[in-house]
């Protein structure tokens, strides 16, 4: 719906939905109790004594979760929670079937629990602490160190290989995923980066077979990235990781400066990196092999063969919850939680919960189109980009399109550190949203009119009782009549944003947040806007 | 930069349908070559867990399902233990599956296509499924008469109804209970099946219609009938040496019987069981002919029925010698009980063979038949060869080597026969019969006769267990 007002330079004004947004909630977190509930009744025929507290410890924090960001954020994307929600309670209710399979009954779900409640409290800490996340934007060069630190954190003495790969750490008696906070971290370092030299990036260096190639002097960035992307394919084991980051960089980079020469050049550098790590060292060859064709080596290759099998088994509906058999695939509860939902919820499933991922990247893109100033962009669609890539290599290698690698599928496989990273991940993308979302506008009274028209301020005025209004566009956004001539200048389109003289947000954000209008009560259908001459 | 988001956004987008697609590939392509797999414990263990039908011997259930409190559910139990092993086979966690329950498995685990419908049935209705029911042609009588019979010897006895094909008793000994396979205590599984292995006696060996062995004199029946259908008949007088030296070669070959030295009617050196009468005769016939006359009976293919019976062998190229040899049953002459049973079933049923079978009926839980055998056969002699073959069999049994296999009151024709490949070791006794109303085919094989080498011997030994079968199918 904004898509098209957009790009036809009409205004789109998002409305604060607290109750679709609780709505949507309560659907998602029953999605997540349904399969506790349902594991117990398949299982053990009745439900467990504790069902009534689970239930209601569950669906409390949920709406205490949603109660501190309607509060806070109360323009934040109303669907990014619930879906989060969805996969978290679907991993928690997995987690706890595959529990239930050892005799006596592990309780890894209980302290997964914990390490939601944990990842929620983080998250909503940020939420009151950070009151604009542009603070965020303002030691880029710093965060990239702290970054790079984290990517090849697992490459110190403290570093432990696990299932082939090298990207844990263990820290008194903790492991640790540090490339789930570097995500975070050089999301902001890169955006941060971006932001400021976008336009330099984007000059033009020489030209080679048509393409034009970024000055010479531009490249440390990247071949910085490239390296660390190298050092983490090579000593860390891991294709997934070193895929997201240099992934991440690219595209952000290709965001920031329209520049299709550094995709090329970024993905020419990343295929021969690999192509030399295929050549040299031995592992990648069989992660290849076990990848292409996993059935020639049983025993190396058992656990994609027992994920495979596992799909086969719950074919296209699944199982059922608890009538599977996802503990035969090694590692169920973690990196192959979605193998335990492809066996136990079927294909149908396995696809919800992609299109669930899908919809997360989507309500972060849809962030990144709709906020008005580059670092919030570029945060947002950047933070989007390494989650789609995160879920693409993981899912892709469970289900062997990709070759396996060891990351964790968000919000819903086992780990503590993975749960508070995306936690803090989901934090700033519902930060950025509600200020994108914010209507740049501040209600007026009717008996203002007058003395605001004296002014140089635009007013735009709209009377039900005298121009019948149109049906509104969308549910959420209040249109304006299609006769009414758009204020060309006043609300920019930001597709144009570059061209546009009189929009150069990068030079006033810094203002902007003073001059940011009150609105008190965002629900009520507001009638009349004042565009506030400063934010454009 | 918002267009470059959206192509970013499309870019993000091929990677989520990559991700659909390629789950849809699984699901399309790979379910089920996956399925099949045999490392697939998914799979082997929910049809472990399954409540797989009975397997019926007349009225009496011969494999059963009982529901259990364990993590597999239904325990497959033989109520009758070993008696019926070599008709059921076993169905074990570990090992597999053997006989009956591993050739109709998808029919007693409900999963074959036949059951589709059922399957759909079962899924609306909410009704657990229930696998097929499996009606054997075992006879429990005889069945339980030929195990009794062998007791301990080492042996098999197969019986045919020689106007249908049906098996009426199928036994093999030693043999082992296969319910101490299918337990779900899987370490005494594995106990069983360690111990079942190393035992000498090969007891998960079915004798009776998976094993070959030299048949002996009772292989002069293809013989004789070769001779029937080349014009020779059983007054036909042939050569008989007390000993006869076999072409190109110094070896002897004498007689176990008093033949005399000079000739035999083809009809008495049956009777009589007399080897150099009827290496005469192969000599006379040539390989060939006689090969193409046991090729009828079945031998050199492997037997179209429902147990998976072993393929019985008669030398492709053999020279003068080695033929001479071959028309005594021994050489490279080798045959399963069951192929020597089909002999004599032909040659009562006037030539023609029925092919032998197991299964009658296949029979989904509602009774809804989804398998019924169907009749099968082909003419393995001439009529008038068959019949006249008859009457020299009913000779032997009546004043021949076979008189131990005689009936009061029913027509019994037959053939003895012992056959040694070792000196070492005890000589295989063979006997061969049939009955004329009641209508029966029997083969009776003893691997471990612990009696002299001759055919007398042999029939003295095998001849009563047939006897014994007759009088029980009476």
């Amino acid at each position: 719906m904004s898509a098209t007002a957009l790009s036809t330079g009409e205004v789109v004004v998002h409305k604060s939905r607290p109750a679709v947004g609780l709505l949507l909630l309560l659907l998602a977190q029953a999605v997540g109790i349904s399969g506790y509930l349902l594991t117990h009744l398949d299982v053990d025929g009745h439900l467990p004594g504790a069902w009534p507290y689970v239930l209601a410890a569950w669906f409390a924090v949920g709406l205490a979760t949603h109660f501190v960001v309607t509060r806070k954020l109360p323009y934040a994307d109303p669907v990014l929670l619930p879906a989060t929600f969805l996969l978290v309670g679907l991993g928690l209710a997995m987690i706890h079937r595959i529990d239930l399979i050892a005799d006596p009954a592990r309780s890894d779900a209980q302290t997964q629990s914990l390490w939601v409640v944990l990842g929620i409290a983080a998250a909503i800490a940020v939420i009151l602490l950070v009151k604009d996340y542009r603070i965020l934007r303002r030691y880029p060069y710093l965060l990239f160190l702290a970054g790079l630190v984290l990517l090849l954190l697992p490459l110190t003495p403290l570093g432990v290989e696990l299932n082939g790969s090298r990207i844990w750490i263990r820290v008194f008696g903790y492991s640790f995923q540090p490339a789930e906070v570097a995500k975070l971290v050089l999301s902001l370092a890169f955006a941060g980066y971006l932001a400021e030299t976008k336009d330099v990036l984007a000059m033009a260096g020489p030209k080679v077979l048509g393409f034009t190639l970024p000055r010479a002097r531009d490249l440390g960035p990247i071949a910085v990235m490239w390296v660390a992307s190298m050092l983490v394919l090579i000593y860390q084991k891991d294709l997934g990781t070193s895929m997201l980051f240099f992934g991440l960089f690219v595209a952000m980079v290709y965001l920031a400066t329209g520049r299709s020469s550094w995709v090329i050049l970024g993905g020419l550098l990343f295929a021969a990196g690999g192509w030399f790590a295929y050549q040299r060292f031995a592992y990648v060859g069989v992660r290849v092999s076990s990848w292409l064709d996993p059935f020639s080596n049983y025993d190396t290759n058992y656990q994609v063969i027992q994920a495979q099998f596992g799909f086969a088994y719950g074919g296209l509906l699944g199982r059922g919850w608890g009538l599977g058999r996802p503990g035969l695939t090694p590692l169920a509860k973690s990196d192959f939680i979605t193998a335990a939902i492809g066996e136990e919820l079927g294909a149908v499933g396995l696809m919800a919960v992609i299109l669930v991922y899908g919809i997360i990247v989507a309500r972060g893109l849809r962030t990144a189109l709709s906020c008005t100033e580059p670092f919030g962009k570029l945060l947002s669609a950047g933070l989007s980009l390494v989650f789609a890539l995160q879920v693409f290599a993981i899912i892709g290698g469970v289900t062997r399109l990709l070759p396996l690698t060891g990351l964790t599928t968000p919000f819903m496989s086992q780990g503590g550190s993975s749960m508070v990273a995306n936690w803090l991940v989901m934090a700033v993308m519902l930060l950025v949203s509600h200020e994108a979302r914010r209507p740049v506008a501040v209600r007026v009274d009717e008996g203002d009119v007058a003395s605001l028209s004296a002014d140089a301020t635009q007013v735009i005025m709209l009377r039900p009782s005298q121009s019948p209004r149109p049906e509104p566009r969308t549910a959420s956004s209040p249109a304006l009549p299609d006769d009414h001539e758009p204020p060309a200048r006043a609300l920019p389109d930001p597709d144009d944003a570059e061209a546009t003289a009189a929009f150069t947000p990068g030079d006033e954000t810094s203002t902007s947040t003073a001059t940011r209008p009150i609105t008190t009560d965002p629900d009520e259908p507001t009638q009349l806007y004042r565009f506030d001459q400063e934010e454009l | 930069m918002n267009a470059l988001i959206r192509r970013t956004a499309l870019v993000a987008t091929v990677l989520f349908l990559a991700l659909m697609v390629n789950v849809s590939v699984v699901q399309l392509w790979r379910q089920a070559s996956l399925s099949d797999d045999n490392r697939n414990r998914r799979v082997l263990d929910a049809e472990f867990a399954q409540n797989r039908g009975a397997i019926l011997a007349g009225d009496i259930q011969i494999a059963t399902t009982t529901p259990v409190k364990d993590r597999f559910q239904y325990q497959r139990s033989y109520p009758l233990g070993s008696l019926y092993a070599t008709v059921t086979g076993w169905y074990a966690y570990d090992f597999g599956r053997s006989g009956l329950e591993s050739k109709y498995s998808t029919e007693l685990a409900g999963t074959a296509s036949s059951q589709t419908l059922d399957r759909l049935v079962d899924m609306f209705t909410g009704a657990a499924p229930v696998g097929a029911t499996i009606q054997t042609t075992i006879n429990p009588k005889l069945q339980q008469v030929a195990a009794q019979q062998l007791g301990t010897k080492k042996g098999a006895v197969v019986a045919l109804d020689p106007k249908t094909g049906a098996i009426l008793a199928m036994v093999s000994t030693p043999t082992y209970d296969p319910n101490t396979l299918a337990t779900h205590d899987l370490t005494a599984a594995r106990a069983a099946w360690t111990a079942l292995n190393a035992d000498a006696t090969r007891p998960l060996s079915d004798r009776g219609t998976r094993e070959i062995y030299p048949p002996g004199s009772t292989f002069k029946l293809v013989t004789a009938a070769a001779a029937l259908e080349n014009g020779i008949a059983p007054d036909t007088l042939i050569n008989t040496p007390s000993q006869l030296t076999l072409p190109n070669s110094s070896s002897v070959l004498g007689n176990e019987s008093n033949c005399g030295n000079t000739q035999q009617t083809m009809d008495r050196a049956l009777q009589l069981s007399c080897n150099t009468a009827f290496a005469n005769l192969g000599a006379m016939l040539g390989g060939d002919k006689i090969r193409a006359q046991a090729e009828k009976f079945g031998f050199n293919t492997t037997p179209m029925t429902d147990v998976n019976a072993a393929k019985s062998q008669f030398p492709t190229k053999i020279d003068a010698a080695q033929t001479m040899l071959s028309a005594i049953g021994q050489y490279d002459v080798a045959a399963s009980p069951l192929q020597m049973a089909m002999i004599a079933a032909a040659i009562t049923n006037d030539g023609v063979l029925k092919t032998p079978y197991l299964v009658s009926e296949v029979r989904s839980a509602d009774l809804r038949v989804l398998y019924r055998h169907g009749p099968d056969d082909k003419q393995a002699l001439s009529a008038a060869s068959a019949q006249a073959l008859q009457q020299m069999m009913v000779n032997v049994v009546q004043k021949g080597t076979g008189t131990k296999a005689q009936v009061s009151g029913v027509v019994v024709g037959g053939k003895t026969g012992t056959a040694q490949t070792d000196p070492t070791k005890n000589p295989y006794a063979w006997f061969v019969s049939f009955a004329r109303d009641p209508d029966i085919a029997i083969a009776v094989f003893i691997e471990d006769a612990n009696v002299d080498r001759t055919d007398i011997a042999g029939g003295a030994l095998a001849g009563p267990i047939a006897k014994a079968l007759i009088e029980a199918s009476r």
